[in-house]
């Protein structure tokens, strides 16, 4: 195995100790409990989170004011908000399978919300946005010293909303309103109703649908994360950690300390860090192939390519 | 990364040190230059706001530790006494040209003329920004109607965009220019990795504006929806419509932050991935 899964100090297979915060997440509950120990310890002292339409009519305060048009807001579309208490964050939890461009409030959380130490979540090319931003901060001053814990999780691809209201309720056949969880595993998209009725799709239904910008990106385990972690590689219910920077290995060292995990050596468990490498691998050579379409694109014609 | 980190490592260890003589008192009540490497620098100030400025001066301690070990401030309007352009290794200029300024013109083929590193500080002298939409006619010089970013007149080699300027931009490019002028052959090499997206900036062109998302990031197939452009803008042009940019092009001042900050409109992953090390060693540099 080699640079596909990036630099990492540890990996872990891990789930929350918390019973109320399983009940509530995706997986093994990673991101929920990370968050949810880092605000209780003042590691941040809040969280930048996709959450949705019901968060954002609790929370009216928690989002940015330009999606205040409440009405407009459908099922499962995601809204960046941040959390300050685990009681938001709980109400935030679970993977919304479309873009939610959580770094737009970044710099807000530093500002009109008043964060000395801020979290955030996301996907690896966010993770990148951050760590550009912390390098090279063009309209973000003061902002990168201000990030304290940034937990990217596994991503092979995402989609714009319409893909997904077009998958769930054309392809699946089912309401988005009536959708308990969506996930993506086992080769195939599963849509969860509320009435306990499951809907698999082959994931080459799914394929047209990927948001174009997805296709040119060379990170599936959010290399640039303080922590990374998805469900791939370790059992359901568990998900895989990777412990990446020193703010990562110290806040995650704290976390075990604090009993807030239950973990199994990634060795151990199946299918384990073998399949995380080939699905990285596979992304790669494929979105690498795609960047080397796009230089002969046209005719004596490329299209840009953004990596220098 | 290997490279990076080992060239970041010896950067710790080789950050100048003081003579041990500098200690001793001194006769002269002038300023004796403590470190005999420091490179020489100038700000040439033009159609600006001085926001610029202020924003080299928010690096607080870092700024004065800027002065004290790495920078000899040659020649800088609002804070040093000296009333000409000099000759210097770097020189900030801050502000676009008012081309009907005879005066402003001068300054800034002269600015080129002395500066061995030229470098456009904020929107105005990268892209144009506010300026871009001055016409003329206002008491009491109204035949002064047109401004250009200071690329149309000079070759500019670095950009530091964004209005206003991060402090922490500006200072990284501060010590990033240290380490290419007076560095070792590694740390050469690693202030010039950090510096190329800059300096490709400044070839790429002298506009800036939201529809650069558009042509440049959208239209090509590179946008994510991260969501960086809409963090940057100063001005909230811009929010995110089912994931996408929407912008307010009337809000817009033509600042050049949303693309430039975009993670898609240039990115590096041998700087970006040694961002750890980059980051300490800059805090450690200016300690
Ligand atoms: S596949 Fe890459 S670009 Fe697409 S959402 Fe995931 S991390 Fe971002
Ligand atoms: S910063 Fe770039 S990639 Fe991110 S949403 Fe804006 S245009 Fe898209
Ligand atoms: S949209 Fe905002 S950030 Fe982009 S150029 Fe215009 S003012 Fe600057």
């Amino acid at each position: 195995m080699g640079a596909e899964l990036g630099n990492y100090k540890s990996c872990v297979s891990a789930r929350s100790t918390d019973k109320e915060i399983l009940k509530h997440a995706q997986d093994g509950g990673i991101v929920s409990q990370l968050f949810g120990f880092a605000l209780d310890e003042g590691i941040i002292d809040g969280a930048i989170v996709a959450a949705n339409k019901e968060f954002a009519a609790k929370y009216p305060s928690k989002v940015m004011a330009d999606n205040s048009n409440f009405d407009m807001i459908e099922p499962w579309r995601p809204i960046p908000a941040i959390v300050n208490t685990r009681a938001e964050l709980i109400a935030a939890a679970g993977t919304k399978y479309n873009v939610s461009p959580n770094v737009s409030m970044i710099k807000e959380a530093t500002r009109s919300f008043g964060l000395d130490k801020v979290g955030i979540v996301g996907t690896p090319c966010q993770m990148q946005a951050i760590r550009k931003l912390q390098l090279y901060p063009v309209g973000a001053r003061d902002v990168g010293a201000s990030i304290a814990l940034a937990v990217g999780i596994f991503c092979m691809e995402n989609f714009p909303y319409q893909s997904i209201l077009q998958l769930v309720e054309d392809h699946a056949a089912m309401k988005m309103e009536s959708v308990k969880k969506m996930e993506i595993g086992k080769g195939k998209f599963w849509v969860y109703g509320k009435r306990g009725q499951v809907v698999q799709l082959p994931l080459k239904v799914t394929h047209k649908y990927e948001q174009p910008g997805c296709k040119v990106c060379l990170d599936y385990v959010a290399n640039l994360g303080d922590i990374s972690t998805g469900s791939v590689g370790s059992p359901d219910g568990w998900s895989t950690v990777m412990v990446r920077s020193k703010i990562g290995d110290s806040v995650w060292a704290k976390a075990m300390a604090a009993g807030c995990f239950e973990t199994q050596p990634i060795e151990k468990v199946k299918p384990g860090l073998e399949l995380v490498s080939k699905l990285a691998n596979e992304k790669i050579s494929k979105n690498k192939a795609t960047l080397e379409a796009r230089a002969t694109f046209g005719v004596g014609k490329a299209l840009r390519n953004p990596y220098i | 990364m290997g490279l990076l980190d080992s060239v970041f490592k010896k950067n710790i260890s080789a950050a100048p040190q003081k003579p041990a003589d500098v200690a001793k008192p001194v006769e002269t009540k002038k300023e004796v230059k403590p470190v005999a490497d420091k490179i020489t620098v100038g700000y040439t100030h033009l159609s600006g706001c001085t926001g610029c400025t202020v924003a080299l001066a928010d690096n607080y301690a870092g700024l004065l530790t800027l002065l004290d070990k790495y920078v000899d401030l040659k020649y800088m309007p609002t804070l040093a006494d000296a009333r000409h352009i000099q000759k210097v290794d770097v020189s900030f200029v801050e502000g676009s040209v008012c081309i009907n300024d005879k005066l402003a013109v001068e300054e800034i083929k002269e600015t080129r003329e002395k500066s061995a590193v030229v470098v456009a500080l904020g929107g105005c002298a990268c892209y144009g920004n506010i300026t871009r939409f001055c016409r003329g006619g206002q008491q009491n010089q109204p035949a002064q109607e047109a401004y250009l970013p200071i690329g149309d007149l000079i070759k500019v080699d670095v950009y530091i965009p964004g209005c206003a300027p991060s402090p922490q931009l500006i200072r990284n490019v501060a010590v990033a220019a240290y380490l290419l002028l007076k560095g070792s052959p590694e740390q050469k090499a690693l202030a010039t990795a950090y510096l190329k997206p800059l300096m490709m900036a400044a070839d790429k062109g002298t506009s800036a504006c939201f529809c650069d998302l558009m042509t440049n990031v959208i239209n090509q197939g590179l946008c994510m929806g991260c969501g960086s452009c809409a963090a940057a803008c100063p001005v909230r042009a811009i929010t995110h419509e089912y994931g996408k940019p929407q912008g307010e092009r009337d809000l817009c001042i033509k600042c050049g932050a949303c693309y430039n900050q975009c993670p898609r409109s240039w990115f590096s992953f041998d700087v970006v991935s040694a961002y750890e090390s980059i980051n300490e060693t800059i805090m450690a540099a200016l300690q």
